[in-house]
Order: C-alpha cells, then sequence, then structure tokens
C-alpha cells in the first residue's frame, strides 16, 4: 500500500437534529477538523441516520434510510458525526440490520470501520492532544450513553477540554446515568423521563459547573429543556462549540 | 396472579407519585450498584468468566433436548421423579395431585420465581392448602397480599416500617404483642413465627437455580438457608423450574456461580449453595421421602432459534433491575406481571404476549446499561428493540406514533422534499420564538412541553449554510 500525503477527506454526517435545530455545532465540527488538516465535505443530500424508524420497531425503513447513507458516503477516508447516538447507528447498527444480506453488510461493515463521533476522531484518529479555543468558567461533561457504552467515548472529550484555556472541569456525580431522553421515550413516557433528568440536574447543580457540554443534541435538548423550565441559568452547549471557541450562539434554548 | 402490564404507565405515574415507595427505592440505590462493582473488580478474571458462562449457556440451549434427557435419566435413577409441563396449568395439577396424595394441609414454599409464573399461591389456596412462604421477603409479600416487585428482592417496595406494621398486625395471633422497629428483632421474630411450620409442613417447594444434567442434582442458592429447611424437613420435595436451568456438569454450576451472587448482591457466595440430588437414599440421616422436579417449559422452547433465545442464558441474578434508570424510577410492581426491569421487559411478553406487555420493552431509553452489566452478557436492549419491531410489523403499536415515524422516514427518504419541508418548519418556529429562543408549549408536544421547554432552531438549516459555503468557495 502507497503511503499517501495526501489530506484526509472526511464526509461529515451532520446528523438530523444540528442541521435543523443547531447549525452552530456542524460549523464547529467544521473548523476543529480543518483545523486539523482534513478537508470536509458534507454530502447535501443527507437527512436522518434512520433512528426514529429503528428504535421503533419499523425495521424497513430504516433499512431503507441507512442503504441511503451508505451510498452517500462511499468514498470517504471517514465519516464523522458529531453525536454519540447516531454514531453509533452507523457503526454498531447498520451492519446488524444487514445481517441478512451479505452484499450490503460487506459495505455497512465498510462504513462502520471508517465511522468515527467527532471529539474521538480528533484524538483518536488525528493525535490532537490540544485545541486553541478560550472559555471562561466550570464546565461539566455529561456522557451521553451511546458515547459510552456504545462507542467507548469517555476520556478524550475531557482531555480536550482541559486544554481550554480559562475553563474547568467539574464531573457530575453519575456520568453513568441516563438523562432520560431516550427519543421517543421522553414524549412516550414523559413521566419517567423527567424523573430521569431531574436526577441529571440535580447533579449537575451540584457540581458547580456554569455550562454543561455534551456530544448529543437529543441529551441537550431535554437537559435544557428541563432546566429552562425549573428557572434555572446553567447554560447548555455541544462541546464542539467550546473546543471550536465558538460560543457566540446563544446557548442552547438561549439564556 | 392478575396481569396489569398494560396499564404500565399509569402504574408508573401512580409509583412516581407514591412518596413511601420512592422512600423504598431511594434505600435501594446505595446498596446493589456499589457492592457489585466493589465485587467485579476485586475478580480480576470476570469478564472472561462472563465469555465462559455465556458459552456454556449457548452450549446447553443448542443442545437442549439431550441435556433435558439426561438430567431426567439421572433424577430417576436416584429415585426422584420428573413432570414434564408444557402450560403453568399442567404445573400446578400436577403440584396438587402430589400434595393431595400425601393428604398436605402446609406446605412450606423457598422462593421461586416459576412458583409466581404460575400463580401457584393461589391455586393451592383455592384448593385447600396453606402455602407458607419462607423467604423473609416473600414471607413479608404474602402477608401484605401483594406480588414480588424484584427477582432477588421481592420487598424492596417495602420500607421498615411497613414491616414492622405488618408483622405487628399479623404476629399477634402468635403472642407477638410488641411493635418492633429494629431490623434484626424483626427478623428474630419471623424466624421465630416460621420454625415451627416448617416442622409442621406436609410438602416443601423450592426454586432451583441450576439443574445439572451429569447428576440431576438441583442447585439451589439463598441467604437464609430457609430452603434447607423446606427441602429436608417435609416429607416431600417439590422443585419447581424452567428448563433453561439446565447446565451441563458441576464445573459449569461453579463457573457462573462465581458471577452470580456477585453480580446479585456483590457478595462472592451467597450464604448457602445446596446440591440436592433425589430423595434420602438408605443410611442418610436427613432429606425427604419424595424428590419431584417440576420442569416448566411455558413457550420458552418456541424461542429456542430466534431473535429472543439469548434471555434464556438468563440467570435471574438481577444485575440489570439493579442498573436500571426506568426500574429505580418506577418500582417493580408498575411492570404488572412476575418480571421487571430490562429482563422482565424482554421475557414478559414472550410469556404472555406482546399485545398485553408491549409497554415494557418500549419504556427504555436504550442507555444499555443492563446489557454492560449482564454477566451473561445477553443484548437486552436489542431484544427490547426485536419487541417493538414485532410490535410494528403486527400493527400493535398505537397508530398515531406509527403514522408519525411513517411520515418522517418518508421525508427521509426524499432529500429534495425534506430539505425546503424543513427549511420552512424550522423558519417559522425560530420566527415564532423570537430572542427568547424555547418554547413553553407547542402543538402536538405535549408529551415534551408538559415538563420541558422546547429548545427552538437557530433557524437555518446547517446543508444550506453549507451550500452557501461552497457556491462562495467556487465548489459545484
Amino acid at each position: 500500500m502507497m503511503i499517501s500525503k495526501a489530506p484526509i477527506r472526511v464526509g461529515l454526517f451532520v446528523t438530523c437534529l444540528v442541521d435543523l435545530f443547531r447549525p452552530s455545532v456542524g460549523l464547529a465540527a467544521v473548523k476543529l477538523l480543518e483545523d486539523a488538516g482534513c478537508v470536509v465535505e458534507a454530502p447535501l443530500r443527507q437527512t436522518c441516520c434512520g433512528q426514529p424508524a429503528y428504535n421503533s420497531g419499523d425495521r424497513r425503513d430504516a433499512k431503507a434510510i441507512a442503504r441511503q447513507v451508505i451510498d452517500l458516503f462511499e468514498g470517504y477516508d471517514y465519516v464523522v458525526v458529531p453525536s454519540g447516538s447516531c454514531g453509533g447507528m452507523l457503526h454498531e447498527h447498520y451492519p446488524r440490520l444487514f445481517a441478512d444480506e451479505p452484499a450490503m453488510a460487506r459495505r455497512a461493515e465498510g462504513l462502520s470501520a471508517r465511522t468515527f463521533e467527532l471529539v474521538a476522531f480528533l484524538t483518536d484518529k488525528l493525535g490532537l492532544e490540544r485545541v486553541d479555543a478560550r472559555f471562561e468558567g466550570a464546565v461539566a461533561y455529561h456522557d451521553s450513553c451511546s458515547c459510552l457504552r456504545e462507542l467507548k467515548v469517555r476520556d478524550q472529550p475531557r482531555r480536550l477540554l482541559s486544554t481550554v484555556e480559562g475553563l474547568t472541569l467539574a464531573e457530575l456525580a453519575n456520568p453513568e446515568i441516563c438523562c432520560g431522553f431516550g427519543g421517543a421515550f421522553c414524549v412516550k413516557y414523559p413521566e419517567i423521563s423527567t424523573r430521569m433528568v431531574d436526577e441529571k440536574i440535580e447533579d449537575i447543580r451540584a457540581s458547580g459547573a456554569r455550562t454543561l457540554l455534551a456530544a448529543d443534541l437529543g441529551c441537550l435538548m431535554n437537559i435544557a429543556g428541563r432546566l429552562h423550565r425549573e428557572g434555572d441559568r446553567i447554560e447548555v452547549r455541544h462541546v464542539a462549540e467550546v473546543l471550536a471557541g465558538m460560543t457566540d450562539a446563544p446557548p442552547i434554548g438561549g439564556r | 396472579m392478575e396481569r396489569t402490564s398494560h396499564a404500565f404507565k399509569e402504574s408508573a405515574v401512580r409509583a412516581l407519585q407514591d412518596a413511601t415507595l420512592q422512600m423504598a427505592l431511594g434505600n435501594m440505590r446505595v446498596g446493589f450498584v456499589g457492592k457489585r462493582q466493589k465485587a467485579r473488580e476485586r475478580l480480576p478474571e470476570f469478564e472472561r468468566l462472563c465469555d465462559l458462562a455465556r458459552d456454556i449457556k449457548d452450549h446447553t440451549l443448542k443442545h437442549l433436548d439431550f441435556y433435558l434427557e439426561a438430567f431426567e435419566a439421572r433424577v430417576k435413577a436416584q429415585d426422584g421423579e420428573v413432570h414434564w409441563c408444557r402450560t403453568p396449568a399442567e404445573a400446578r395439577q400436577v403440584i396438587l395431585e402430589i400434595c393431595q396424595r400425601v393428604e398436605a394441609r402446609t406446605v412450606t414454599k423457598g422462593k421461586s420465581m416459576i412458583a409466581e409464573e404460575i400463580a401457584l399461591n393461589e391455586f393451592l389456596e383455592a384448593n385447600g392448602i396453606e402455602p407458607v412462604e419462607t423467604d423473609l421477603g416473600e414471607y413479608i409479600i404474602q402477608l401484605a397480599h401483594e406480588p414480588p416487585s424484584h427477582i432477588i428482592a421481592p420487598a424492596i417496595h417495602k420500607t421498615r416500617e411497613q414491616v414492622s406494621d405488618l408483622f405487628f398486625e399479623h404476629h399477634r395471633q402468635y403472642g407477638k404483642t410488641r411493635r418492633l422497629d429494629e431490623t434484626r428483632a424483626l427478623v428474630d421474630e419471623a424466624r421465630q413465627v416460621l420454625r415451627p411450620k416448617y416442622v409442621a409442613a406436609d410438602v416443601g417447594i423450592t426454586g432451583a437455580n441450576f439443574l445439572v444434567a451429569e447428576t440431576g442434582s438441583v442447585v439451589i442458592v439463598t441467604n437464609e438457608g430457609n430452603s434447607d429447611l423446606t427441602r429436608t424437613l417435609p416429607k416431600v420435595h417439590i422443585v419447581t423450574a424452567s428448563i433453561e436451568k439446565l447446565v451441563p456438569n458441576v464445573e459449569d454450576v461453579w463457573t457462573i456461580l462465581r458471577l452470580l451472587a456477585r453480580s446479585a448482591t456483590g457478595q462472592e457466595l451467597s450464604t448457602y449453595t445446596t446440591f440436592a440430588s433425589g430423595p434420602r437414599q438408605e443410611g442418610e440421616l436427613d432429606g425427604p421421602g419424595e424428590f419431584h422436579v417440576v420442569l416448566l417449559d411455558n413457550g420458552r422452547s418456541d424461542v429456542l432459534g430466534t431473535e429472543f433465545q439469548d434471555i434464556l442464558r438468563c440467570i435471574r441474578c438481577a444485575a440489570c433491575i439493579n442498573h436500571c434508570p426506568v426500574y429505580r424510577a418506577v418500582g417493580g410492581h408498575a411492570y404488572g406481571w412476575v418480571y421487571s426491569g430490562p429482563m422482565g421487559a424482554v421475557l414478559t411478553p414472550m410469556l404472555i404476549g406482546i399485545e398485553e406487555a408491549g409497554h415494557l420493552p418500549n419504556a427504555s431509553t436504550f442507555c444499555g446499561r443492563c446489557e454492560a452489566v449482564c454477566p451473561m452478557r445477553i443484548p437486552l436492549p436489542r431484544m427490547m428493540r426485536h419487541w417493538r419491531e414485532r410490535e410494528f410489523e403486527g400493527g400493535h403499536s398505537p397508530p398515531t406514533f406509527r403514522r408519525g415515524i411513517k411520515l418522517w422516514a418518508w421525508l427521509a427518504r426524499h432529500p429534495r422534499l425534506y430539505g425546503p419541508v424543513m427549511a420552512l418548519a424550522i423558519g417559522l418556529m425560530a420566527r415564532l420564538a423570537g430572542r427568547r429562543r424555547r418554547f413553553r408549549v407547542l402543538p402536538l408536544a405535549g408529551g415534551w412541553t408538559g415538563s420541558r421547554d422546547f429548545p427552538a432552531p437557530e433557524g437555518q438549516r446547517f446543508m444550506a449554510m453549507w451550500r452557501a459555503r461552497r457556491a462562495a468557495r467556487g465548489g459545484p
């Protein structure tokens, strides 16, 4: 195999939530990747990874959407996703969806092997050890379940955050416990979901952090929504915004 | 046992508002999780043992017919009997006939989830036989006329004050008229009440943690020793067990035992581990005169070879339950039948039908902690998703939900339409939210906005920004 000096071509799978709700995260992801020397492209026809269908038992639609994503991201060296749960969908679940179609399964395996969560990609694949960013104050990082257990992302964001000037990192008391989002779960079982997010919020308050970060917009919207309803002033952002030094936009759900 | 799984949502809401229950569940939060973690850290080969245990069970399930027959042959050779029961009704009938033949008036019972599954107590009572639970937790809920809320800690939903009340009310008949509030004193009093019952019982019924094909032994694990008194003092010992309790040999038992108590309570081993092999033999000092194994299938053989087979590896350690945030929030009774938590969410639809138990596999965020702590490496979230698939394919999921998912999926598959439709929607939402950047109320989103504000979109699609940037840089 020839060792190529050509820059790494990254396909950014921006995820539907970032695309529709928080494009700032997409811009931050592009900046982080380009600063690290990647050539970034975001295929224009991308929509969603298919998780809503997959987790609702609609396997047929999930497969159709997965096929579309596999086609769109075929040519890239890596596929980078600013979300643990969508990253986990591509990485863990696509191969499983096509277990009964060998040809598609091979392509899904190929995509799986090239797919990374954004922060883990920066540290584990590109060897990034520090970022050039500034953010004042105490920050807590919430581990999404899919980052933590599906993709084994835990230390990477904390390592990079510790290099942000002015930032102090606080730890949450029960980092392994879910925030209660769970996609459709949070609207199908709102009372249970609210209890779960309330316990998470107790831990966030106890940590002394003024800002909460995570890599998954689903968790972030859930936590921000509950904090606001409770009249809390803790601000919520995606971790990429802070790492890229792009925190001019108001936090999720405003101040 | 009454089935209320279909009412999970309502039961869950009630449970969340039940201050006493929440206090009892709060006590549980500190215990099991930390103890299991410590026990796991003290055993360097823990993860390797999990692989071994999974392989042992997978092998057994693959050759289940062979091992079941081998087990039966060994039991018979030791003068015991095996009763094959397809359904709960068959199992109840077999047990009743044995009890009636020996003219039993009372039976003592060790803890058995299979006895719960076949609703044995109600059945025996209806036939004039008094069952006496001897496991402390089971005894407490028998007094309270409640089903268990946890597979290894059946009375975990009860506070000490409630137990104190129950004993005060029910132990009066034995001359115990003092109200007790110390745990130690409560345990002692229950012992004093139960002792004569062991001696008086005509039949002892226990569950089984393992059935050993090679030796025809039944392995029973307890912390209270109650199963041993239940097993040895009466004339007849009946074991209720389901077919997946089988393992090939004694070495396999020890491999899995090293995981069982550590995963359950954080103990290295439970206090009592008993191997019972047949009735009392000549020259032996104690043991029952008769030994019966009631082997229950109840639909388990139907899932062999299906996407649900892995749940048959379950050893009922309850690690998944103890780590489940949904269980922690609502407790076991909300699940509406015998089994609760993640293992219940997979097993219950299998045993009583997805139509009755559809909520259970849906009430999960797929946080994956259950799978991470399962010593038998059972992919619980994956199997919950398989139930959702069965439900969706069978048309059992709520119609509005189905339509919503279908519409979203259709749009996601038509990017040319998805783009402008979504751009319009988020543009409108951002304008409506204005500088507040969130909604307190949103039509059709009451599930969210009932307790949370809904963060507004920033207003533009990322893909639109990206397209503009590419155009500015002279891209295609």
